[in-house]
């Protein structure tokens, strides 16, 4: 069908590799949120099928540690399950709303384990032992997606890029990051601030020259 | 600290407050229109930070034990806006849902018949459905025969939602009825999908009514003649 290529907006929209039928392939994430609201656990599992990949990923990349990772995974979706109602579509996009619940509790963990490394995007996770990278198309679009923030990255000032990756990546709340680098906490909130309006410029940039999905341009 | 908490929209979106930071942030959010238009600015941003941290998938035993723990889990249901701008933002809900849906469903539609008014039909109809799932004030109805549920909203407009439904067997439909006092008033056809339904149902649904489902002969029938195959408690 179609119309479920057009609509099925978001990060994931990914041939799941297990042999359960998509109940709710043909709905919006925002119309799967509703459902969600309404109890149904089949719109969650949908949910789950788009968005768990990237959502796993982040946490990964917070909490260096598969377990906490699944753990973070799975309290942000609980937190999605028991929250759906209150979410707005008016305000967020539903696939934004999971990845903010799920960086949320990573970040608790982190910040609770104190288990923190930040070195920079970490080539060296790679695929899982015996699974097999499988060049599918959501495979291809996670690594253009990733060479076009690396790249926008590389181009803020040193500074911007430190307080935006030791902030969302780091898991560092602005206080701490002020005490770690030396620097007075508003100095802080100003490279964030200048950061993230720099990176929205650049990103808008390169969406609109070399998108090759047309759900993403807007 | 009331001076300056707008510049903190940075930070918030960076999930880089500590926690009664970020309430009293959100707070502040509830009522300054800037910084939400500002906050959700720079949700493309980490969004795209999200999609770039990408790496291996989840082992496939993550999903069945994030399912158990939904299965346990009780749901509460939190209004989130202000009273006074509930309808408002209900509505502006709506629209969001209604649009991509109603996309999906007119595309699906017009395919599917070649036929423009049964398309503008189909719309409108997926419109009002996805105002009743997305109403706040809209309640679960249990069934008692059927996997599922009925939403119902404060207007009596209703959704049915039927799971693991086989579609109609040819020449037949499935036949939406409101039964309470008097005669079973028609509410609507359907042909059934693979695995899941989510319709609407002609007509409002009062107090004590139940909304429950039989198969006709394609068409329609003016009353049941049979035993439903699905319906809900008394509403």
């Amino acid at each position: 069908m179609a119309a479920v290529a057009i609509t099925v907006l978001a990060l994931g929209h990914s041939e799941p590799t297990w042999s359960m039928r998509r109940q709710h392939a043909h709905l919006s994430d925002e119309a799967l949120v509703a459902l969600v609201a309404r109890g149904d656990e089949p719109a969650l599992a949908e949910l789950y099928d788009r968005t768990g990949r990237v959502a796993y990923g982040l946490a990964l990349r917070i909490v260096r540690d598969e377990r906490l990772a699944e753990d973070a995974v799975q309290e942000g979706f609980l937190a999605v399950w028991r929250t759906a109602a209150a979410f707005r579509a008016e305000r967020a996009k539903a696939s934004t709303w999971i990845l903010t619940l799920v960086h949320r509790r990573a970040v608790d963990l982190v910040r609770r384990e104190e288990r923190r490394r930040t070195e920079p995007l970490p080539e060296e996770i790679s695929v899982r032992p015996g699974e097999a990278e499988t060049p599918t198309d959501e495979a291809a679009w996670l690594r253009y997606e990733r060479e076009r923030v690396q790249s926008a990255l590389a181009i803020l000032p040193d500074t911007q890029r430190e307080a935006i990756e030791l902030a969302y990546y780091g898991g560092y709340s602005q206080s701490e990051l002020a005490e770690r680098l030396g620097v007075p906490l508003g100095t802080i909130k100003s490279r964030m601030f200048a950061g993230l309006a720099r990176l929205r410029e650049l990103l808008d940039e390169s969406q609109q020259e070399g998108s090759w999905r047309p759900e993403f341009t807007s | 600290m009331e001076t300056g908490i707008h510049e903190l929209t940075a930070a918030y979106a960076l999930g880089a407050l500590e926690p009664d930071e970020r309430r009293e942030y959100e707070t502040h959010l509830r009522g300054c229109e800037p910084c939400q238009d500002e906050l959700a600015s720079f949700s493309s941003v980490t969004e795209a930070l999200a999609v770039a941290a990408s790496g291996p998938s989840p082992r496939l035993e993550l999903r069945d034990r994030i399912l158990t723990a939904v299965r346990a889990e009780p749901q509460t249901v939190v209004p989130f806006a202000p009273r006074g701008h509930r309808a408002l933002a209900a509505v502006a809900a709506v629209a969001a849902v209604a649009a991509v849906v109603a996309l999906a469903i007119g595309l699906w539609a017009t395919q599917l018949s070649g036929d423009l008014d049964e398309a503008r039909t189909a719309l409108e109809r997926e419109r009002a459905t996805a105002a009743v799932l997305a109403d706040p004030d809209a309640r679960n109805v249990a069934l008692e025969e059927g996997e599922g549920r009925l939403v119902v909203a404060p207007s009596g407009q209703a959704v049915l939602v039927l799971q693991n439904l086989d579609p109609a067997p040819a020449g037949k439909t499935y036949q939406m009825w409101i039964m309470g006092d008097g005669d079973p008033q028609k509410a609507g056809l359907f042909s059934g999908q693979e695995s899941v339904d989510v319709v609407g149902v002609d007509g409002t649904v009062q107090s004590a009514q139940v909304v429950a489902v039989t198969i006709e002969d394609a068409g329609g029938a003016e009353s049941p003649s049979s035993e439903p195959i699905a319906g809900s408690v008394p509403v």
